[in-house]
């Protein structure tokens, strides 16, 4: 399998770069054919995003060289490698909120005509081109992203988690896409956390270990332990080690008392007549497609929205929230999926993880310095923050980030923590401990709510999992049957002998599934129609 | 047991490491009292005879800039902006001067006291405007500025009234060695008095948390509107004590407003206090406030032209933020 330097689309062979102390990268290689999906894998920290921040000309390399189609070039900026044919799709949309669509569209130039075909193929069609960008949905703006890069025809196309927080349906048409981009003469970079993903469209995978290239892997069936195993190092092992075994979890005592209840929550347009108990001692799983009031629920649990009717109780008792402080004191804790939601990115580790502890414990004293640091250091030794860059949050790596968010609760004492997708776009090393820490929690008597995006987390960590559809809880499956097809299956309302539609979809002509599921709207899309005949396929269940 | 123990360690840090950590974190003013050096040097050069007299006029002029660009740093800090302080300060002044006039020297207490109430309650009113309208900061207080600045009006038509002689000795003439001006030590126990228990309690660390990010705050806890109000309160009390400092100083109330809104808010950028909010501190627009001075007293030593000293106040404010930032740069991507 030798390839001679000028087969190659995109090369880059020993790029380093170093922010001060830190070494982001030590070197790093890699070398894309064209005509192939390559996959670039790496812990987060493993100076992935330097990588491609390098490639795409927003960082400029401390050494090292980088050839397109053999011939050596310097990118200073974004837009020179962009002429180069070099795009990139980061994990926010990089579209003007204020404008609409297609003033966006007109911004970058891109030509109408193929955007529209590409949004058609990744099954958002029908989308009106002069709605604002900030009044579309964010999975939808990923999708549009994704659809002005292709519209451009790049050399090569580079996609960054871009089915992060994507729900499945439209996941499965983006893999699609991209899966048939091979063969051709142009090429994608790939990156995403999901195995799954990289073994469904990906020819080769260059894995980045502490700013090096330690392996590139050719992608074929059991592919996933050798990259797994290159990522990791040598602490490669069982994600579910140190986890306590799935038939072993949910049991719970007949006459305990829920730490929290929901009656008939409504909120907003989504949420309606949401009911659930959540234990002490527990952790419990939300499942959901996109926008089918997962939002509103955790806004509502987190004091930040009231419900407009409802009831909530907290230890048995009714409570009212009217800020999340109140929310805070009764021990209802928020981890949020987006980072920059939650952090005071220009301040240090100290006071993210002190902003709400301290809010807590006096209000208008002074600080007690000792005390503080004490809680903190503590907070950052359980989580295992690597704290080096701890004068400006912004600096950490975002699985480090996200620790920072949990730790702050658990530096407080944690009675009952909301986590809403909080391993989204980190690496599984960071996850891994999530998992370990969050079901540490409910041994010590914590209750945890955990909303996923990714189905196989609930038997990793759940002691139960709730489904909602339509803004209602439709269903409640133990840690043991909750395998991906059962939540799948659930979070589309489809009885469990029904075939799940993002399958049907995936083999459905394109055509037909073009008008499918927008996310947000909570459709299941005329694929599931079809597949489940007599199950209701829109947006109201039938209950 | 063994984390505890990691803590206590870390919390026992030697004085030298934590001298080093605050230089660290506080580079900015660090090269600030560096440039403020170079001048200083630089006015000698020109002007052998600068010494106490100077230094005098020096603490004296930076009083009243310096207590406005605090009130306009904690503002800015919170995230927000107050374009009202200058108004605030004459309000204050004149207040204080009506009151005072030909009253015995006790009453002036009493006036102080009340003065400092007022800029409390013109900071609240301020405030609560911008975060129970929910208008861009930015207008409300311009909107506000003509109010205080025609309150000022009302209260005093034509310079006037007095101070009384207490107040004038706090200010005025020097403590111990005449190097020490008692100007420069009221500004430094009125900000170590205040700022220093703010810095360190739960509202300080909420005031940098909704100027960083608004949303993070809400979701911790802190209450954004409270806080903001608050941010505001302190600021009127500092605008207050800048309006105090003025009729100490010249005996007199003047209602109309000096330059005092937009120094403060060149002070406060270059004091390294980020106009988005969130970051700095109050030591960095102070030495910003001297440096300004400093050049404008230079300019004048060298016969220039006053207009176009003004014009160059203006270059050389973006000249060494320019300077900084690039020095900054440099530093995080080294």
């Amino acid at each position: 399998m030798t390839v001679t330097t000028t087969d190659l689309l995109l090369e880059a062979t020993g790029v380093s770069k170093t922010y001060g102390a830190v070494v982001a990268l030590k070197s790093a290689s890699l070398a894309v054919r064209p005509g192939e999906v390559h996959a670039l894998m790496g812990a987060n920290g493993a100076g992935k995003s330097t990588l491609v921040k390098i490639l795409t000309g927003a960082v400029r390399p401390d050494g090292g060289r980088i050839a397109v189609r053999g011939r050596e070039r310097t990118v200073h900026s974004p837009a020179e490698a962009r002429r180069g044919g070099l795009i990139s799709v980061y994990q926010e949309p990089a579209l003007i909120p204020d404008l609409d669509i297609r003033s966006n569209l007109r911004l970058t130039e891109t030509p109408l005509e193929p955007f529209r075909h590409w949004l058609g193929e990744l099954g958002l069609g029908h989308l009106d081109l002069s709605s604002l960008a900030r009044r579309v949905p964010l999975a939808s703006l990923r999708i549009i992203d994704l659809a002005r890069a292709l519209a451009i025809e790049p050399d090569v196309l580079m996609l960054d988690e871009i089915t992060a927080a994507l729900p499945a349906n439209l996941t499965e048409r983006v893999l699609e896409v991209v899966g048939r981009q091979r063969g051709g003469d142009r090429s994608v970079i790939f990156i995403s956390h999901r195995l799954i993903e990289i073994a469904a469209v990906c020819d080769r995978a260059t894995v980045l270990r502490e700013g090096e290239s330690v392996g590139v892997v050719d992608v074929t069936e059991g592919s996933e332990e050798r990259i797994v195993e290159l990522m990791l190092g040598e602490i490669a092992g069982d994600m579910s080690a140190g986890v306590v075994d799935a038939a072993a979890r949910g049991r719970r005592e007949a006459d305990a008392r829920p730490r929290l209840g929901a009656r008939g929550l409504t909120s907003g347009e989504k949420l309606h007549d949401a009911s659930f108990e959540l234990y002490p001692g527990e952790v419990l799983g939300v499942v959901a497609l996109e926008g089918q009031g997962q939002d509103e629920l955790f806004d509502v649990l987190a004091g930040s929205e009231r419900p407009s009717s409802g009831e909530l109780l907290v230890d048995g008792a009714p409570v009212s929230f009217r800020h999340p402080a109140d929310a805070i004191r009764a021990g209802l804790v928020y981890v949020a999926a987006d980072r920059a939601e939650a952090l005071l990115m220009q301040r240090s580790i100290r006071e993210n993880i002190a902003l709400p502890f301290t809010t807590r414990i006096r209000r208008w004293g002074l600080i007690d310095l000792g005390g503080e640091q004490r809680k903190v250091e503590a907070a950052v030794e359980t989580l295992q923050i690597d704290a080096r860059a701890g004068s400006e949050v912004r600096r950490l790596s975002g699985g480090n980030q996200q620790k920072v968010t949990i730790a702050r609760w658990v530096a407080g004492g944690v009675r009952t923590m909301l986590c809403f997708d909080p391993t989204r776009g980190i690496d599984i090393r960071t996850k891994h401990q999530i998992y370990v820490l969050l079901r540490d929690l409910a041994e010590a008597g914590a209750a945890v709510l955990l909303y996923t995006s990714e189905l196989k987390e609930v038997q990793l960590v759940c002691d139960r999992a709730i489904v909602i559809f339509g803004g209602r809880v439709v269903a409640e499956i133990g840690a043991a049957d909750a395998d991906e097809a059962t939540l799948l299956r659930a979070a589309y309302n489809l009885r469990s002998d029904a075939v799940i539609p993002e399958l049907a979809a995936a083999e459905a002509p394109i055509e037909a599934a073009g008008e499918s599921a927008l996310a947000g709207s909570g459709v299941a899309g005329g694929g599931s129609a079809d597949a489940a005949p007599g199950e209701p396929a829109g947006p109201e269940p039938d209950r | 047991m063994s984390v505890t123990t990691a803590a206590v360690d870390t919390a026992r840090a030697r004085p030298a490491d934590m001298l080093a950590a605050w230089v660290r974190n506080n580079a900015w003013t660090v090269g600030l009292l560096g440039f403020l050096a170079l001048l200083l040097a630089f006015t000698k050069l020109i002007l052998p005879s600068y010494g106490v007299t100077g230094v005098q006029g020096l603490a004296i002029s930076v009083l009243p800039l310096a207590l406005a660009a605090v009130a306009q740093a904690i503002v800015v800090i919170s995230g927000g902006i107050d374009l009202s302080i200058g108004s605030m300060m004459a309000l204050t002044s004149v207040v204080a001067a009506v009151l005072m006039k030909g009253q015995p020297e006790e009453s002036g207490v009493v006036v102080v006291v009340g003065v400092l109430l007022l800029g409390l309650a013109l900071g609240a009113v301020n405030g609560g405007l911008v975060v129970l309208t929910r208008v861009p900061d930015i207008v409300v207080t311009l909107a506000m500025s003509f109010v205080w600045a025609g309150c000022a009006l009302l209260v005093l038509q034509a310079p006037g009234g007095g101070s009384a002689r207490w107040l004038k000795d706090l200010i005025l003439g020097s403590l111990g060695s005449e190097w020490v001006p008692k100007a420069a030590v009221a500004l430094v126990i009125i900000v170590a008095l205040i700022w220093i228990p703010v810095r360190r309690s739960q509202f300080g660390l909420s005031l940098y948390a909704i100027g960083s990010n608004r949303l993070a705050a809400f979701r911790s806890g802190v209450s954004v509107g409270r806080t903001r109000i608050s941010a505001y309160i302190l600021m009127g009390l500092f605008a207050a004590l800048g309006g105090l400092s003025l009729t100490a100083s010249t005996g007199i109330g003047t209602p109309v407003p000096g330059p005092y809104t937009l120094m403060s808010v060149a002070a406060v950028v270059l004091g390294g206090v980020s106009l988005a909010g969130g970051r700095g501190g109050v030591f960095g627009p102070i030495v910003g406030v001297v440096i300004l001075q400093i050049i404008r007293t230079d300019m004048t030593f060298l016969g220039v032209d006053p207009n176009l000293a003004v014009v160059a106040q203006g270059f050389i404010l973006i000249g060494v933020v320019m300077v900084g930032s690039l020095i900054q740069l440099r530093q995080s991507r080294a």
